[in-house]
C-alpha cells in the first residue's frame, strides 16, 4: 500500500476501536508471546527484591567460598567470580536496562514529535530547513558511535548514558512526525480547520498529532529494544552501568573474560539480553500490523 | 539526473559541516578545559596555560572552532594522547584491519541475506519460510557483542572450528604490506598458507558482524518478493507460460531488490557500529578497537577523528546508496525534483 492508502484507510476508520485492534494484535501469536514476555520481565525487575533468591547479592557483595559455581539448584545460573547468584543479578540488571529505555524514551519523543510536527507544518520556511539539517547532522553518525563519544565526555555511568542517548534520539521522531506532518498537510480537515480560523496550536495537537499516534507508538515498542541495545552495548565497552552494578551488559564483559571455563557468567546474562530486546521487537511487530503503519 | 546528484552532494557538504560542528562542541565544550584533560593532573598550571594558547583556547568559541577546521582541513587531525603519534599514522595503520573486516562482512551478509530472503520470500509459508522467519527475527535481537560472544563459545572453543582472538595467530608472520588487507597481500606475494590462516581468523568476526545484517536484508528482500509475486504483471507472466526462472531472475528481482538496497545505508552504520564490540571481543587490531582505547583513556583528539571519520564514511556512502537507487528506480528520480 502507498501512504495515501494507508492514510486514506486510516481515516476511514474512524476512531480506531480498542476490542477490534486488541483482536487483531490477538492474531499473531508471536506479538502476543512478545507482550507476555514485556510483562513477566517488568513484573520481575520492580519485584526484584522479593523474587530473587539472594537479593542482598546484587550489589558489592562477596563470598568467595561460592565464587564461580557451575549452574545448579541452588544457583540456577551459576555464580560470578565474586560469588554473587548470577540469576539474581540478572533481574536487578533488568531494572537499569528498562529505566533506561524509558527515561531515553521519555526525554526524546516529545521534544522530537513538537519539532516534526512544527518542521512538517512550515514547510518551505527556514523554520523547515533549520530543523531537518540539523536533524540530518544528528543522523550523519550511528546512534552507538555518537553515544559513546558524548558519555565519555560527561564521564561514564547510568544516567550520563540516558543523557547521551536522549541527546540524539529525538531526531527519529523529529523525521518520522515531519514525513507524516507533511502528507497530513495536504489533507481537506487541515485545510477546513485552517478556514475556520483553528489556532497553530489546535491545528498541530488536535488535528494532525492524533494521526500520528499509531507510527510513533510502533516505533516506541521496537526501540525499547534498540535503546536497550544501545545501552547494553554502552555497557559491555565499560562506559554505562558501572560495577558492583548489575548492569547487563557490564556483566557480560565481566564473563567474557573468564570464557570458556566459566562460560555461563557471560552466556546467561546475554541470553537476558536478547529475550528482552526480541519481546519487544515481537510486540512492536504486532502493532505494526495491527495499526497497519509502514512508515516505521 | 545530474542536477539530483549535485543536490544531493551539497546536502552532504552541509550535512558534514554541520558535524564538524557537533563535533567539536562535545570535544571542546563538554568536557570542561580540554588542556588540562590533555596534560593530565600532574602538569603544572603554568604547562596547562601554555597549551592553552597553543590550542587557542584563550580566544572566543568561534575562533577557536575556525582554527580546528582550518587544521582538519589539511588533514591535521593532533597527536593522540595514548599512543603518542599523530592520529592520522594510527588511522592509516589500524583502518586496513576494519576495512577487510568489514567487507568479508559485507559481502557475507549480501549473499546469505539475499539467497536466504528470496528462497523464504518464494516459498512463503513454507517449513524454510518459517525457519528463516524465527531465525533472523533472533538474529535482529541478538546485540552485536553478544553474537560474538556465543560464536567464540561456540565454534571457537566447543567445535575448534576457528582461531578465537586478532588476524592471525601469534608467531606468524605478517604479509608485506601492500593493501593491508593480510588475505590479499599473502596472495599476491604468494604466502597461501598465511592466507589461508588469515582467512580462519577472519570468518569468526565477519560472521558475527554479519548476522544482523542478513537477518535485516532476509526480511526485507522476503517481503518485497512476496509484495511483488501478488502483482498483476507477474501473474500475467505466469498465464502467458514463461518459465519459472525467467520470471523471478528477470522480472521478480529486480523490483524486489530495490528496498534492499536502499537500506544499505543503514547496514553500513549497523556494521560501523557493531565493529566496536565485535573487535573489542576479538581483539581485532582494528579502528574500532582503536576507537574504544581511546574513548577509555579520554583521547580527545584520538575519539574526534573516530567519529569523524565515521561521520564522513557514513555520509559518502548514503550518497553512493541514494544515486545507485536512483539509477534502478526510475521514480525516485522524479519525485525529488532531479531531471
Amino acid at each position: 500500500m502507498s501512504k495515501k492508502e494507508v492514510l486514506i484507510a486510516a481515516l476511514s476508520r474512524g476512531r480506531y476501536s480498542f476490542s477490534k485492534g486488541w483482536y487483531k494484535f490477538s492474531r499473531n501469536p508471536l506479538s502476543v508471546l512478545g507482550l507476555i514476555i514485556i510483562f513477566l520481565v517488568i513484573l520481575a525487575a520492580v519485584l526484584a527484591p522479593y523474587i530473587t533468591p539472594y537479593p542482598e547479592q546484587a550489589g558489592p557483595f562477596t563470598n568467595f567460598r561460592e565464587a564461580s559455581l557451575p549452574p545448579s539448584l541452588t544457583h540456577l545460573s551459576g555464580t560470578d567470580s565474586m560469588g554473587r547468584d548470577i540469576f539474581t543479578r540478572v533481574i536487578f540488571g533488568y531494572r537499569f536496562s528498562l529505566m533506561l529505555a524509558v527515561v531515553v524514551l521519555g526525554l526524546s519523543i516529545p521534544p522530537g514529535v513538537i519539532l516534526g510536527l512544527i518542521a512538517g507544518y512550515y514547510q518551505r520556511t527556514w523554520i523547515e530547513i533549520a530543523i531537518m539539517r540539523v536533524t540530518d547532522v544528528f543522523l550523519s553518525v550511528p546512534p552507538l558511535v555518537l553515544a559513546l563519544a558524548i558519555t565519555v565526555m560527561l564521564s561514564p555511568n547510568l544516567f550520563n548514558q540516558m543523557i547521551a542517548i536522549s541527546f540524539m534520539w529525538w531526531t527519529w521522531y523529529c523525521r518520522l512526525v515531519y514525513t507524516m506532518t507533511t502528507s497530513l498537510c495536504q489533507e481537506d480537515f487541515v485545510h477546513e480547520a485552517e478556514l475556520t480560523g483553528a489556532g497553530k496550536a489546535h491545528i498541530l495537537l488536535r488535528e494532525i498529532l492524533p494521526n500520528c499516534i499509531a507510527p510513533i507508538l510502533t516505533k516506541m515498542t521496537l526501540d525499547m529494544g534498540l535503546v536497550i541495545i544501545v545501552g547494553a552495548s554502552l555497557s559491555f565497552i565499560g562506559l554505562g552501568v558501572q560495577p558492583p552494578k548489575p548492569g547487563l551488559g557490564t556483566m557480560v564483559a565481566d564473563g567474557a573474560k573468564r570464557l570458556p571455563a566459566e562460560w555461563w557468567t557471560a552466556i546467561f546474562p546475554a541470553l537476558a539480553i536478547v529475550i528482552i530486546i526480541l519481546a519487544f521487537n515481537l510486540a512492536g511487530d504486532g502493532l505494526r500490523d495491527m495499526f497497519a503503519v509502514e512508515e516505521v | 539526473m545530474g542536477k539530483y546528484i549535485v543536490l544531493r552532494l551539497l546536502q552532504t557538504l552541509f550535512v558534514l559541516f554541520g558535524l564538524s560542528i557537533l563535533i567539536f562542541f562535545i570535544a571542546r565544550v563538554v568536557p570542561g578545559d580540554p588542556a588540562r584533560v590533555a596534560l593530565g593532573s600532574l602538569a603544572t598550571k603554568e604547562q596547562v596555560q601554555e597549551l592553552r594558547e597553543e590550542m587557542h583556547l584563550d580566544k572566543p568559541l568561534f575562533v577557536q572552532y575556525y582554527f580546528w577546521f582550518r587544521s582538519i582541513l589539511r588533514g591535521d587531525l593532533g597527536k593522540s594522547l595514548y599512543t603518542r603519534r599523530p592520529v592520522t599514522t594510527d588511522l592509516k595503520e589500524f583502518m586496513p584491519a576494519t576495512l577487510e573486516l568489514m567487507l568479508f562482512s559485507f559481502f557475507m551478509s549480501l549473499i546469505i541475506g539475499q539467497v536466504m530472503g528470496v528462497l523464504a520470500g518464494y516459498f512463503g509459508n513454507s517449513w524454510f519460510d518459517n525457519l528463516f522467519r524465527v531465525l533472523s527475527y533472533i538474529g535482529i535481537a541478538t546485540p552485536a557483542f553478544a553474537m560474538a560472544i556465543f560464536s567464540l563459545l561456540i565454534f571457537s572453543y566447543v567445535l575448534n572450528f576457528a582461531p578465537a582472538v586478532g588476524r592471525l595467530s601469534l608467531g606468524v608472520r605478517s604479509p608485506h604490506q601492500i593493501t593491508g588487507f593480510f588475505i590479499l597481500d599473502s596472495l599476491i606475494t604468494g604466502q597461501f598458507s598465511i592466507a589461508w590462516k588469515a582467512l580462519r581468523h577472519v570468518l569468526l568476526p565477519a560472521a558475527s558482524l554479519a548476522v544482523a545484517n542478513i537477518a535485516q536484508e532476509g526480511r526485507i528482500t522476503r517481503s518485497s518478493i512476496v509484495e511483488n509475486l501478488q502483482k498483476d504483471y507477474i501473474t500475467a507472466h505466469i498465464v502467458y507460460g514463461i518459465p519459472t526462472r525467467s520470471i523471478i531472475f528477470k522480472y521478480l528481482l529486480k523490483p524486489s531488490l530495490i528496498p534492499t538496497v536502499s537500506i544499505m545505508g543503514l547496514d553500513f552504520a549497523c556494521l560501523i557500529a557493531n565493529a566496536f564490540l565485535v573487535e573489542v571481543v576479538f581483539m581485532w587490531p582494528g579502528f574500532s578497537r582503536y576507537g574504544v582505547t581511546a574513548m577509555l583513556n579520554k583521547d580527545l583528539n584520538a575519539i574526534v577523528a573516530v567519529v569523524l571519520v565515521i561521520g564522513v564514511a557514513y555520509s559518502v556512502v548514503n550518497v553512493i546508496v541514494d544515486i545507485v537507487v536512483s539509477f534502478l528506480d526510475p521514480r525516485i528520480r522524479l519525485q525529488k525534483g532531479g531531471g
